[in-house]
């Protein structure tokens, strides 16, 4: 039945764990959402030490309250199934104002319909199987956000922090 | 008949991968767990996990677009 090729053990430089990974996260809308979280719990269920580190954008995916949108400007891979074809959005729709929001609403709606779980389920389960989760400070600052708008148990770090866990992993993703 | 059933019909990556960490988390080694899906990406992932993390995946089917997946936790 299964097709799949031999898994070799990875050769890491001597001292790193090849069951490591760290991803940089810097975009925060609903589409980019998914890539680092999906990545990083499965990673995790899989027994890799993971890290994601959370700069720019990417800050917005630690709120509390996440209310993530997609914008289909500037998006022209974006073809969203309607009515059995695939359509792009025209950028002069997307600068009607609500339309955004209309996109982000038919995006979480088409993927409850395909079991997709939310960015907060997934979420929950990486701080559940303990995924280091680091907080840019330097973009914090920036931004002007505070620790409180955030979940509970981040660590919150700068460029140094990051490089040294990068140093210590062997899958290192930027996202 | 396996030590437990995991009804993941319906939920697509990551989740049937991370609901079966989960429930496997609560069984002892050596003991089975069924697992259903209907994500068709399933059955590669299924066996990476199972090579990855030393459990061992005893059987796989496939039938009418349900997969099921017969997995012995290590230990």
């Amino acid at each position: 039945m299964s097709n799949v090729a031999e898994f070799n053990t990875p050769q890491a430089k001597p001292g790193i764990d090849p069951n490591t990974m760290s991803i940089i996260v810097t975009k925060g809308s609903l589409d980019w959402a998914y890539p680092p979280f999906i990545l990083g719990s499965t990673a995790a269920a899989m027994g890799l030490k993971v890290t994601m580190f959370f700069t720019f954008y990417g800050l917005n995916l630690l709120m509390k309250d996440l209310n993530l949108q997609v914008s289909s400007l500037g998006n022209p891979a974006m073809k969203m199934p309607i009515m059995g074809m695939h359509m792009g959005m025209p950028n002069l729709i997307s600068t009607i104002p609500g339309v955004d929001a209309i996109a982000s609403k038919m995006m979480k709606n088409l993927m409850k319909k395909k079991g997709i779980a939310p960015i907060q389920e997934l979420r929950e389960l990486a701080v559940e199987a303990e995924v280091r989760m680091i907080a840019c400070q330097m973009t914090m600052d920036m931004f002007e956000y505070g620790i409180d708008d955030m979940i509970d148990g981040l660590e919150i770090g700068g460029a140094a922090t990051y490089i040294e866990v990068a140093t210590q992993s062997h899958i290192n993703l930027f996202i | 008949m396996a030590d437990q059933v995991l009804d993941a019909k319906g939920l697509n990556c990551p989740l049937p991968i991370l609901k079966t960490k989960k429930a496997l988390k609560s069984l002892e080694g050596g003991n089975t767990l069924e697992v259903i899906s209907t994500d068709p990406g399933s059955a590669a992932d299924f066996a990476a996990f199972c090579r990855t993390t030393g459990n061992e995946l005893l059987e796989q089917t496939e039938a009418d677009g349900i997969y099921t997946y017969l997995i012995r936790k290590a230990g």
